[in-house]
């Protein structure tokens, strides 16, 4: 081997060392600032990463596009749903009264509230688009309560990082990083197009995530958990983050 | 003989000698990549479509609205209206994932070679079509020989004739950053930061839809490319583009 291929080896060896300590420099950054998705693991876990930590970087303040009252679609699309639960009928007979929301995990006071408990905190409304990840959209008016207030009432602890949120309907729950349940926009809608939240759109109470694809806004709300690590993704198959 | 001077002359400013690389290796290299990458796109774009093959124009649609254009095939869902009484397994999941996987992919491997294209001059020497070349009269003369199939000439082999400079600038400047835009346009986080890169479009059924368009005309540019290199010989300018071996016209040999 001559000296200079010698040198070059070296050379080679430094700059692979170097490259190496970067990405672990550059995994602690991304970790400590929230860029690493939970599914980032796997085959496709480089690309959902890459699209995770670009958006945030992008997005962490910014503000879903509202709409003027004259574009909301109307009628608005219901996609379908599995038929509802014998505990959803057994509520919605009753009118909901009895419909609760818990929230617990990593809160200073766990809770438990009425939908009229919900409805006393101040009120958001927002005229957004619900983009379904099949390609189809429709504009709605929601209404509702901000999900960081209800969070902040609960005593959000600082060492949360995800909050799951789970349907009366079996194995139907998502989570959202904090970036995303502060959010201003995301709400604990029980209202829409200045009537009651339907059924078929998710009433009694569904929470719209409206940077996000239609998946992430689970119908029929009742339990709410804040957590530093999740065990499961939810929507099984499809993306955990789905603000594409 | 003036064509003899053009090959000498389109030999010296691609490569010094006839023992040079055909194609750099970076461009052999990021070629392939971007094949693999947009056939995944490809794979994984169909199958999303088969989730809701109706199109619209604007900001909204669903099937509640009237549909720009649909096509006649069954679907993965079942609130999708299409006549045939069954509906396919949803293959969304590894479809989205794939896609934006691939994206990535395409994305870098592009930056990669859009920054080495400008700073090697690969763009002025290989893509830009030479001076004497920007008119619409040479142009047309380039499609009129295009069309006769006539046989490649020496120079040919070893740089790019004036359609193929057009068309590939074309693809590269103009289609693939389309619909990398088109794509990003339809994610509700990125709008959120850049809302004019969905309203310029005209709403976000708009952007889907050229989305969509855009892909059809990447696929009719990969179809044309194949027959092309099929007709000048398939197997020396596959060859070319994988080791680099300098391609032999039937002339040269």
């Amino acid at each position: 081997m001559s000296p200079v291929s010698r040198r070059t080896m070296i050379r080679r060896g430094f700059a692979a060392a170097a490259g190496l300590s970067g990405l672990a420099v550059a995994e602690r950054i991304a970790d400590r600032y929230g860029l690493v998705p939970p599914d980032h693991g796997g085959i496709y876990g480089p690309g959902e990463t890459l699209t995770y930590a670009a958006q945030r970087l992008l997005t962490r303040r910014s503000l879903a596009r509202e709409f003027s009252r004259s574009q909301v679609s109307n009628p608005p699309f219901a996609n379908e749903t599995a038929p509802p639960s014998a505990q959803f009928t057994r509520l919605q007979a009753d009118g909901f009264k009895e419909w609760r929301l818990a929230i617990d995990g990593l809160v200073a006071q766990p809770a438990s509230l009425s939908l009229d408990d919900i409805k006393r905190f101040p009120v958001r409304r927002q005229i957004t688009e619900i983009a379904c990840e099949e390609g189809w959209s429709y504009i709605a008016e929601w209404i509702g309560t901000p999900l960081v207030d209800v969070l902040r009432a609960a005593g959000i602890m600082p060492q949360a990082r995800y909050v799951v949120y789970r349907s009366i309907q079996p194995n139907w729950w998502e989570s959202i990083d904090m970036a995303d349940a502060l959010h201003p926009q995301t709400l604990l809608a029980y209202a829409m197009n200045d009537g009651d939240l339907p059924v078929t759109f998710g009433g009694p109470l569904r929470l719209r995530v409206p940077r996000q694809l239609g998946y992430k806004s689970v119908k029929y709300i009742t339990r709410l958990t804040a957590t530093d690590k999740l065990e499961s993704l939810g929507t099984g198959e499809y993306a955990w983050y789905a603000g594409i | 003989m003036p064509e003899t001077a053009l090959s000498v002359d389109r030999m010296t400013t691609v490569a010094t000698g006839t023992d040079a690389p055909r194609h750099a290796a970076l461009v052999r290299v990021t070629h392939w990549l971007t094949t693999l990458s947009f056939l995944a796109l490809l794979v994984s774009g169909l199958e999303i479509v088969v989730s809701h093959p109706r199109f619209y124009w604007g900001e909204t649609g669903n099937v509640l609205t009237p549909a720009l254009f649909s096509f006649p095939i069954p679907s993965s869902r079942a609130t999708v209206p299409t006549g045939y009484g069954y509906v396919l397994p949803d293959q969304n999941g590894w479809s989205r994932y794939l896609h934006f996987e691939a994206a990535w992919i395409l994305v870098l491997t592009g930056a990669l070679y859009v920054i080495w294209g400008a700073w090697s001059g690969h763009f002025r020497t290989n893509l830009l079509p030479e001076a004497s070349d920007r008119s619409v009269q040479s142009f047309s003369r380039a499609v009129a020989q295009h069309f006769r199939f006539a046989r490649p000439v020496a120079a040919d082999a070893s740089s790019y004739n004036l359609v193929q400079r057009v068309t590939y600038v074309l693809v590269i400047f103009v289609l693939f950053p389309f619909v990398i835009w088109t794509g990003l346009a339809m994610s509700p986080a990125f709008v959120s930061a850049l809302p004019l890169t969905v309203t310029m479009l005209g709403g976000r059924q708009s952007a889907r839809t050229l989305h969509f368009l855009a892909s059809v005309s990447l696929v009719a540019f990969l179809l044309i490319h194949v027959v092309m290199v099929w007709f000048a010989g398939f197997g020396t300018r596959v060859m070319a583009m994988i080791t680099g071996a300098p391609a032999r016209t039937r002339e040269a040999e």
